[in-house]
């Protein structure tokens, strides 16, 4: 399915932005993005509800216009040749877009006639997907007759049809229970093992975390950080211990002993200790409790994830 | 060009299926137009003939033509509803991502309407046959009152694909062509509109229907046609052009943000 470029970069780089600007009205959606995604990575868009997640998903799969600003998409301009970008990009929007008067096949099948693929390829790349998202015994319902998670995967089924170079997904688990949302992890995990490059928008910094080689957290249109999972989680201040006591006396006398910046809640008994989370440290810590005769009811011990690190970023 | 062909035949596939999945809105549109002809035949026929068709065979005779183009009016709700569902349910975004004709999305729609008129249509004269209809054509005549009820359905179903488009949500696109059925009995359809007050009269011999409706009535039971046809053609090709143009423009904006 891979395409020669002329450029060099064009074959390191699958999707690079610049400047992308739109705005709806008076309101300011996208205000000046730039990334770059290597071909063959998983990039995460990721940023709360209204951050512009979705209109950057539209802009770069042509759905929509941008105002201002540019891509390229495989080596494809976006804005000069919106065709070509079509012929190598998959999308799997927020809303499953199967349809669900067709039973599952048929949808399957429509997709690959859109794409010329023939009768016969069309109806084995139809058989391969089916029992790839275990749609294979549900495949002569029609869809409509599909729960959401078995909608989605129909989805993302017909998003591959094509063998797309750039797949890009939209949310893809909002909405989804637990165990479905550990499904579509699996099925994007596997997708990258043979070289397609992914761009997915979440608000869930675990999927990100899970996912992504590069994270790029965009908020009220503006990317403000970008990095691999570990390089932003070493962006926040260090990981904390959180003991709980059973009385207001025993969380005095504990927040006195550990003479540390500790930070006390008296409502909820709880004392937050700052540490590198070491288990010699956390040795330490309940020793010294134990010996002066304070009991903790509780004890959790936090590391700084990509929580801390939108939390802080984005200052609230 | 060829792609918009081969990627219209797909879409047309795609429409058919939805339709013999679906039969309530064929059943519907042949119900609605068959429903008008048994009412005005047997409740009001035996009354309200005008001279020179009263019976009821020869009001039955009389009203066919407006029931005629009542069915292509009952065939635009499914039309738009169909449309106005794809841009809901997000099918037509996932579409409009994928190097396909855009054009062939319409396409298929429009072409799925006509298929279902056309049978409509026949199986609406049928049972007007059975109600004492009795038509004097030739078969040229019976072809060419086919080619103009084809080409006004034709003009009908571009302007349900554009309402359907325009309509802000399902519901609205069910509703917006409904005031339709009204004027084929504020023209020609049902009573000589020389029997109306002056104002009606005046809207009712200058809506597209009443032509079209003359038009038929003289191709298949004779009687004067005059300028009836040049009009009637004319009006199914503004009415054709002008919501091709509005749908065109609709579905080449970019998408309402979700």
């Amino acid at each position: 399915m891979t395409s020669p470029t002329p450029q060099v970069a064009a074959q390191t780089t699958a999707i690079a932005v610049t400047g992308l600007r739109k705005s709806y009205g008076e309101h300011l959606v996208l205000d000046g993005i730039d990334l770059t995604v290597r071909q063959g990575t998983v990039f995460a868009l990721l940023g709360p509800n209204g951050a512009g997640k979705t209109t950057m998903v539209q802009i770069l799969s042509t759905l929509i216009h941008a105002d201002g600003g540019g891509a390229v998409l495989a080596g494809h301009d976006l804005n000069a040749e919106p065709a070509r970008v079509r012929e190598v990009i998959g999308v799997t929007g927020q809303y499953s877009a199967v349809d669900k008067l067709l039973t599952g096949r048929e949808n399957l099948m429509l997709t690959a006639d859109l794409y010329h693929l023939g009768r016969a390829r069309a109806r084995a790349r139809a058989a391969d997907l089916l029992e790839r998202f275990g749609l294979t015994e549900a495949a002569g319902k029609l869809a409509a007759t599909y729960s959401g998670g078995m909608q989605r995967k129909l989805d993302l089924a017909m998003t591959l049809v094509s063998e797309p170079q750039i797949i890009f997904l939209d949310e893809p688990t909002t909405g989804l229970d637990p165990r479905s949302r550990r499904i579509m992890w699996q099925i994007v995990k596997d997708l990258t093992s043979s070289g397609v490059t992914i761009f997915l928008t979440t608000q869930y910094l675990e999927e990100a975390d899970q996912l992504a080689d590069q994270i790029a957290l965009l908020d009220h249109g503006t990317l403000i950080a970008q990095g691999a999972p570990d390089q932003l989680k070493r962006m926040t201040p260090g990981g904390h211990i959180r003991l709980r006591f059973t009385d207001a006396g025993a969380l005095g006398k504990a927040q006195a002993l550990l003479a540390r910046p500790a930070k006390a809640d008296a409502e909820a008994l709880t004392l937050e200790v700052p540490t590198g989370g070491s288990v010699p440290e956390l040795r330490g810590i309940l020793t010294l409790l134990d010996d002066h005769g304070i009991d903790a009811a509780e004890l959790t011990v936090h590391t700084p994830d990509l929580d801390d690190v939108f939390l802080t970023l984005t200052g609230n | 060009m060829t792609t918009a062909l081969a990627d219209s035949a797909i879409m047309l596939r795609r429409n058919l299926r939805h339709r013999l999945r679906y039969p309530a809105m064929t059943i519907f549109m042949i119900l609605m137009p068959v429903l008008f002809l048994l009412l005005f035949v047997y409740i009001l026929g035996g009354t309200i003939g005008p001279a020179g068709h009263t019976g009821r065979a020869a009001y039955a005779t009389f009203i066919t033509p407006g029931i005629l183009a009542l069915t292509a009016v009952a065939a635009t709700t499914a039309t738009a509803v169909a449309i106005a569902s794809d841009v809901a349910d997000g099918i037509v975004a996932r579409f409009r991502t994928m190097p396909i004709a855009r054009v062939s999305m319409l396409a298929g729609h429009v072409g799925g309407a006509m298929i279902q008129t056309v049978l409509a249509m026949a199986a609406v004269t049928a049972i007007a046959l059975l109600t004492g209809f009795h038509a004097t054509a030739s078969a040229v005549n019976w072809l060419a009152a086919a080619a103009v009820l084809i080409l006004f359905a034709f003009a009908l179903t571009w302007l349900s694909v554009a309402l359907g488009l325009a309509a802000k949500t399902v519901e609205s696109a069910s509703n917006l062509p409904t005031p339709l059925i009204i004027l084929p009995f504020l023209g020609s359809g049902f009573v000589l509109t020389q029997s109306m007050p002056a104002a009606i009269r005046w809207f009712a011999e200058y809506q597209p229907f009443t032509p079209v409706i003359n038009t038929v009535r003289g191709l298949l039971i004779g009687g004067p046609i005059g300028h009836n046809a040049v009009i009637a053609i004319a009006w199914s090709l503004a009415i054709a052009l002008g919501s091709y143009l509005w749908a065109r423009k609709l579905f080449s904006r970019d998408p309402v943000r979700a």
